[in-house]
């Protein structure tokens, strides 16, 4: 269960982790995020907030969620053993309920009743929806067109749970103009107004508030380990879009060495097609409030990324991701659209756990890295969510109409 | 230094007018089109232009800026297009001084210290970045005083005093004053709660106020200029400018500013 103590001790008070992060936002929206990290630093020394997340973690979300041995998988790639940190089995069916409930619980420190969220994949507007249906607030969710196209079941969900999907039409129509579309309302509503990032992106303190609600996920799964294996992990996995579910992993193993972690963003049709590996290949910007790496052209307009699962389909990345890959404590790698889906096939296949398409490019990735770490060696992969809601644009993928 | 913007907004105050700023998105409908409506507007009148540099994620933007942004982008309108623009404008014997107002991505990517360079070179005369909050702001307010570009900064009706007066403490040129919680864009009225927060601003500088956001009407010009020294006009202008054929497009911007500013005329000198 998530605690007060042992956090990274960056960012700085600047909100920069190394030369990434910072502020980087309309003027009329400064006193707000300066309101959310005092609001912040208060809940996190008042034990009392700590109990009522942990609560509902226990009880709402059904946490600490199972450590399992992929032993089928393990013995199928023959390297690693392969242990699997379930998140697909949280309330929601991903990760993104972690963050989501920690900062509505902020949102009544803060005086609001008022929340919007953006999603990519509805994971974290399901998410956000869900958590308002539990505390009574009212929710609007910044959509894409082209993902509410993608991502249906989802869309459907949040509307049940009495949230207003609102469509982006700007743009790409995807995640990185649903951010646009939110941040315009913040700005327009921000006395009223929370704004529910789902991803450790965007102006301070969000990449580090983000991080700490999710940090949940490596301080238990280390935990896990430990009592299971007696031993930490060789390798840690996990996929990368904004970040937050591999940041919220790596959180819990940054000071452990001897624990190699690797970050799998997608490259979509191929790194020399259309693609949304940020770190692979971009290099450092501006957007959404913080300077990280970026999918940028030579006169510094964003680019639009590319990746069949909507999760991953954004042209930044949390600032932290930037740190650790300049400091090289953490390694980046890519999988592309076609790898994602023969992973998504394999633990289907071999386990019975189908993946959301996000994780499945962690999961393509798993011969190779199982085989790095080698036999005798443990690895553990972060199932960041379900697979349920990509069972359409799988299907599709495989010429399926379902 | 010579501050060129301030100058020009306090001749216009001292001749009884409340200074007219209008904004032009470079390359839009066409850059020929929007070189020449920042002329006609000049010409109209308008003490100080903002040229806008396009950006394909411009989040403090209304509906008819970021469309005027993503049509400039669609004709591949670059920096160094709206760098050469002024130059262009200079060339022309237009001496109204120009701010260049653009997110800090594009500018980051060109390199500051080169952007300032060449934008001083090119006759621009200040920097307007609305996503450079104070805090973040140094290292591009060194490289543009090298180069005699004014930054001037934003404030807002959510700017607590101590964040103005920091904005004030490094500001010149004027204090761009956003007027209401919000994106650009043409509104009905102004919200009052602006007054307050010039009123902060001017106890902190001596360095004129503009008021923008929101400003559409001769009588929104007339309303700010009880309060403030300058009026800055976009969407409002942006939309005249779409409301017809390309090639009348200057004469459409110019008759706008005409309309407009027939609101400047102070009836009382107000102090500046």
């Amino acid at each position: 269960m998530a605690t007060t103590d042992k956090r990274p001790s960056l960012p700085d008070q600047f909100g920069r982790f190394g030369d990434y992060g910072g502020k980087f936002v309309p003027e009329t929206l400064m006193s707000a995020l300066q309101e959310l990290e005092d609001a912040w630093e208060e809940a996190k020394a008042d034990p009392k907030f700590w109990e009522e997340y942990n609560l509902l973690l226990r009880d709402y979300v059904g946490r600490p969620t199972p450590l399992y041995f992929a032993e089928r998988l393990t013995k199928e790639l023959d390297g690693a053993d392969i242990w699997i940190k379930r998140e697909d089995l949280a309330h929601t069916g991903a990760h993104k309920i972690n963050n989501a409930l920690g900062q509505a619980l902020l949102t009544r420190r803060l005086g609001k009743d008022r929340i919007i969220a953006e999603t990519g994949a509805g994971q974290h507007g399901v998410a956000t929806a869900t958590v308002c249906a539990h505390m009574g607030l009212e929710c609007i969710v910044y959509m894409g067109e082209e993902d509410i196209r993608r991502q249906s079941p989802n869309v459907f969900r949040m509307k049940l749970m009495g949230a207003t999907v609102e469509p982006v039409k700007s743009g790409s129509r995807t995640l990185k103009d649903a951010i646009n579309e939110a941040i315009r309302d913040w700005v327009t509503n921000v006395e009223t107004t929370h704004y529910i990032i789902g991803s450790v992106v965007g102006p301070h303190p969000y990449p580090v508030l983000v991080r700490d609600f999710q940090s949940v996920i490596g301080t238990e799964s280390r935990q896990q380990f430990l009592d299971r294996t007696g031993a930490l992990p060789d390798m840690a996995v996990a996929c990368v879009g904004g970040g937050s579910n591999a940041m919220g992993l790596f959180s819990g193993f940054i000071d452990d060495e001897s624990v190699k972690l690797v970050g799998v963003e997608a490259s979509g049709e191929g790194l020399d097609g259309k693609h949304a590996a940020t770190m692979t290949l971009g290099r450092p910007g501006v957007l959404h409030g913080s300077y990280s790496y970026l999918l940028q052209d030579e006169h510094g307009q964003v680019q639009e990324a590319h990746s069949i699962s909507a999760g991953l389909d954004y042209p930044g990345v949390g600032p932290e991701h930037s740190y650790l890959k300049d400091i090289e404590r953490a390694r980046y790698i890519s999988a592309t659209d076609e790898e994602a889906l023969e992973g998504f096939d394999m633990l289907s296949r071999l386990e019975g756990i189908p993946p959301a398409l996000e994780p499945s490019h962690a999961i393509a990735k798993l011969k190779e890295l199982a085989g790095e770490v080698g036999k005798g060696g443990t690895l553990l992969l972060l199932l960041s969510g379900r697979g349920d809601k990509d069972l359409e644009t799988v299907a599709a993928a495989k010429g399926i109409k379902l | 230094m010579a501050d060129v913007v301030r100058s020009a907004i306090e001749l216009a105050n001292s001749e009884g007018r409340t200074a007219v700023v209008p904004f032009i998105t470079i390359g839009h409908p066409t850059l020929e089109a929007s070189i020449d409506c920042v002329e006609a507007v000049v010409g109209a009148g308008a003490d100080v232009v903002e040229l806008g540099v396009p950006f394909s994620d411009p989040l403090a933007e209304g509906p008819v800026i970021q469309a005027s942004s993503f049509k400039a982008l669609e004709n591949g309108i670059t920096v160094s297009d709206c760098i050469a623009a002024a130059a262009e404008l200079r060339s022309r014997g237009i001496t109204a001084p120009f701010a260049l107002m653009g997110y800090y991505n594009p500018i980051l990517s060109y390199g500051s210290d080169r952007f300032c360079k060449d934008a001083s070179q090119a006759g621009v005369n200040g920097l307007i970045v609305p996503d450079l909050p104070t805090e973040e702001a140094g290292p591009l307010l060194e490289i543009s005083r090298k180069y005699d570009l004014s930054l001037i900064p934003l404030v807002a009706l959510t700017s607590p005093e101590a964040r103005v007066k920091a904005a004030c403490e490094t500001a010149s040129g004027f204090v761009y004053c956003v007027s209401t919680l919000g994106v650009t864009g043409a509104r009905n009225e102004i919200s009052g709660r602006v007054r307050g927060l010039v009123d902060i601003v001017k106890r902190h500088t001596d360095i004129p106020t503009g008021v923008g956001f929101g400003v559409s009407t001769s009588e929104h010009v007339a309303e700010i200029g009880d309060f403030a020294d300058a009026a800055v006009v976009g969407s409002a202008l942006i939309r005249a400018i779409d409301d017809g054929p390309v090639a009348s497009a200057p004469e459409r911007a110019a008759k706008f500013i005409r309309d407009l500013s027939g609101g400047s005329v102070r009836k009382k000198e107000t102090t500046s």
